[in-house]
């Protein structure tokens, strides 16, 4: 059996139907990643829109995920409760079919990264500012077997045992060895 | 580098179609902040004292506050400022919503109108690109309904459009601006937005706002943010629920509609129901609240929920806050059911939830005595909600009737005559006020009534208790965390102030006392005004978390400007005066500053001219209210002092009475 790692999973928790629609979480966003930090604030800088369409009663707090290079193919259109969302509404890619999550001068991705500073917040800014609770913050720890990890490094070294034999592949470990 | 504003005012001639991006001058950033201060003199400098509020010289300024945009928390207000065509003296009304920030971040201060478009346009400001776009297919839209077509047309769902429905098209003298869950709403100024052939105004910005020393300002901010919500977790005790908290009264989330239902009056400001609620009827309007609402909602940047959706079977959706819950409901002797109802007809069509009720009521009450006859009422229905429904239309679309009472009960009454003055009965300044009407004076409320220009009680009044509490104790509990008073003095005003006896009004708090309350009260509403902070959580509800003592260093921090108490105070003074002088210009005097004869029962006619003597000559007012010509040296303001040399409004002989000054309609 292998080791096992403790590892601390990140969440912010959103609670749309607690969602006041104010957007202090994208003012707070903005200011706290500008440089210098706080110098100037600007929404369209945040990485967190709330996609608000107040006559339908919509409201969602999304983060900025991953960048896409290119549009989906196909969209989705979501029905809760009787409410049709935007289609992209619940999407946290930084993507050129819409203009959240863009740099507004050079059109460089956004991603959230939990407010990462050093010392380390007590909590994402975006958190601290909503005082209506639509968004908590919650870390938990998870202990994570390294055996599924060893079993990855297996496949790994058995395509290049497979490729330059295992005497070679053994040669070059213990030369890394050596080396660290 | 400008911080906190951007520097840029846009300026739009709708006569020519021109459209100029214009600097301003930093220097009158330190002498009158912004928002409404730099408005005041904006007005002071381009509109003569003989121009009609429909005339294209007037201007119409839409103005964000100095420090709106900023992370300043519930920073958001547009302060919007005209000539009124109901007072026809300068309208400051104000709204909150995400207006205001959207158009700092397309890098302008204010929109500047002059001039009138011939024909229906609006405005559309994205970032630098500005554009004048015809408005003919918006003509007679509902104010809501003209934002959503605009954001649709325009495929920007993030633009915040501020717009006037059919009342301001047809210049009705109590006509709103209309901008989500907020509207401008006093003064008539949609009217002159109607004037000038502006249906709406568009604005999306995605630039930046600067802070001059970012840790700093981050670091008042936060303490805001804490205060706010210990305060919230530490309602005020000893006061009426809808005081113990911050924001604007919080009448979406509250059901217990005793107090306002029995102390404020029904139908035209005229009868106190002093047994209306009941179990039968609490059970009632929470259902009706609780069906119609889905959700309370905020202004940008803000965690106060003073607002709310509200849908009812059948209506559209709209959004609504505060007392305009009740005032249809209670001017129409009806229930909430209605109250709701009818608001969603007169949000889309831009009217004014005080004025409105009360011109309908006064017409209905004309009607019952005889002053407006059959064939003046021709077609009106027999029912009484149709009624309101009946008036309602036909006052925003100048039909008939409607196009006598679209000016509002006071210029009404002088065209109607036949004594229709009398029923007229609950305005200042020609213009209507919240339905009350109390038994003993409160010489507090007989000033800030009289002299405040805002002509609103409720946007001169705040931070000190509206009664006294019953015993020592509790007055000692209360004064224990009060550091918002600007001196310690107010807290033993408040100490000794009893519920009766020696120490109780009229007379106590002392004439002295009072100036200097009222003063402070005006003061604290004057610095919001002019940074785009919202009363709610200022200048309004008892132990606000920004007061004059935190305020200076937001000023410093946040738009680097070298600000302390003394500088602060002295700057809203500055710009209060600029209002009054604006005013008096316009022929404004001691005879105009009076609350309604009725409004309390039992009256002290020595003590009020004692009052209103002591406090002109505490602002540097002489005695007919007029700023005297050394505080207007004071102020900096010595160009006012020359300009009412020249008109003889003031004369160089102190003895010498000053020269009548009237502007007719």
């Amino acid at each position: 059996m292998g080791e096992k790692k403790k590892k601390i999973v990140k969440t912010i928790k959103v609670d749309a139907d607690k969602c006041n629609g104010c957007r202090a979480c994208e003012t707070i966003c903005s200011a706290f990643h500008a440089l210098p930090r706080y110098s100037s604030n600007n929404p369209a800088r945040s990485r967190i829109r709330v996609i608000r369409e107040p006559l339908k009663d919509i409201y969602v707090p999304v983060y900025a995920g991953e960048y896409a290079k290119a549009e989906c193919m196909g969209r989705d259109k979501y029905v809760i409760d009787g409410k049709e969302y935007d289609e992209c509404a619940f999407c946290r890619a930084s993507c050129s079919s819409r203009d959240l999550f863009i740099e507004p001068d050079s059109g460089l991705p956004l991603k959230c990264d939990m407010c990462e500073s050093d010392p380390a917040l007590e909590k994402p800014l975006c958190v601290q500012w909503c005082l209506v609770d639509a968004l908590t913050y919650e870390e938990r720890e998870e202990e994570v077997e390294e055996d599924a990890k060893l079993d990855d490094v297996e496949t790994g070294l058995e395509s290049l045992v497979n490729k330059y034999g295992r005497h070679k592949v053994m040669d070059a470990i213990a030369r890394m060895s050596k080396k660290d | 580098m400008r911080y906190a504003e951007t520097g840029f005012n846009l300026e739009i001639d709708l006569s020519r179609g021109g459209i100029e991006r214009v600097q301003t001058d930093p220097r009158d950033t330190e002498l009158y902040l912004g928002g409404l201060g730099t408005n005041a003199k904006i007005l002071w400098d381009r509109v003569a004292p003989e121009t009609e509020p429909f005339s294209p010289d007037n201007l119409l300024i839409l103005s964000a506050g100095l420090l709106c945009g900023t992370p300043a928390v519930g920073c958001n207000r547009t302060i919007v400022s005209t000539i009124s065509p109901q007072t026809l003296l300068m309208a400051f009304s104000m709204m909150g919503g995400f207006w205001a920030p959207e158009l700092k971040y397309a890098g302008y201060d204010k929109v500047i109108l002059r001039g009138k478009s011939p024909d229906l346009v609006y405005l559309w400001i994205h970032n630098d690109k500005v554009e004048i776009r015809d408005a003919s297919h918006l003509r007679g839209k509902g104010a809501v309904e003209t934002a959503e077509l605009i954001r649709q047309e325009l495929k920007e769902p993030k633009a915040q459009v501020a717009a006037i429905g059919v009342a301001g098209e047809n210049r009705v003298y109590f006509a709103s601006i209309e901008q989500g869950r907020s509207s401008a709403s006093r003064g008539g100024i949609g009217a002159v937005m109607g004037d000038k052939g502006v249906k709406a105004i568009a604005v999306r910005g995605t630039k930046d706002i600067h802070i001059a020393r970012p840790i700093e300002y981050m670091e008042l901010c936060n303490e805001v943010l804490k205060y706010i919500k210990w305060r919230n977790e530490n309602p005020i005790q000893g006061v009426m629920p809808i005081l113990a908290g911050l924001g604007s009264p919080q009448e979406m989330a509250v059901n217990d509609e005793k107090w306002h239902t029995e102390n404020f009056m029904w139908g035209n400001s005229r009868i106190r129901r002093k047994d209306f609620w009941n179990e039968e009827i609490e059970k009632k309007w929470t259902e009706t609240m609780a069906h119609a609402r889905q959700r309370l909602i905020s202004c940008y940047n803000c965690p106060m929920k003073c607002g709310a959706t509200l849908s009812l079977p059948g209506l559209p959706t709209y959004m609504m806050k505060c007392f305009s819950k009740l005032t249809y409901t209670m001017a129409a002797w009806s229930d909430l059911d209605f109250g709701l109802r009818i608001a969603q007809r007169a949000t889309e069509y831009g009217v004014d939830a005080y004025s409105t009720p009360q011109v309908m009521a006064f017409a209905l009450e004309l009607y019952e005595a005889g002053i407006l006859t059959e064939q003046d009422m021709a077609g009106l229905p027999s029912g009484n909600e149709e009624r309101f429904y009946w008036l309602l239309d036909r006052i925003v679309r100048r039909e008939g009737i409607g196009d006598v009472l679209a000016d509002g009960t006071y210029w009404a009454a002088q065209q109607i005559g036949k004594g229709a003055e009398a029923y007229a009965h609950n305005n200042i300044k020609k213009h209507e006020q919240l339905p009350l009407k109390l038994s003993m004076l409160n010489p507090i409320y007989f000033l800030m009534y009289a002299t405040g220009e805002k002509i609103n009680i409720t946007q001169i009044e705040g931070q000190f208790p509206q009664t006294p509490f019953p015993t020592r104790a509790e007055r000692e509990a209360f004064v224990k965390d009060w550091f918002q008073v600007p001196e310690e003095k107010f807290k033993h005003y408040f100490l000794d102030w009893e519920l009766r006896g020696e120490k109780s009004i009229p007379y106590y708090p002392t004439v002295d006392m009072c100036c200097e309350i009222v003063d402070w009260q005006e003061r604290m509403h004057y610095i919001d005004d002019a940074l785009g902070m919202c009363s709610g959580l200022s200048s309004f509800p008892l132990k606000p978390p920004y007061h004059i003592h935190n305020y200076p260093k937001f000023i410093s921090a946040g738009a680097g400007i070298d600000m302390d108490e003394a500088k602060l105070t002295q700057a809203a003074k500055r710009y209060r005066t600029l209002v009054r002088a604006f005013n008096i210009r316009r022929g404004m005097r001691r005879k105009d500053e009076k609350p309604p004869e009725n409004h309390w029962k039992k009256r002290f006619p020595e003590l009020e001219k004692e009052l209103l003597d002591t406090y002109y000559k505490f602002k540097g007012w002489n005695q007919d209210g007029i700023p005297t010509r050394e505080s207007l040296q004071e102020l900096d303001l010595g160009y006012v002092g020359e300009d009412f040399l020249k008109r003889g409004i003031l004369t160089d002989r102190v003895d010498e009475p000053s020269k009548e000054i009237s502007t007719g309609k």
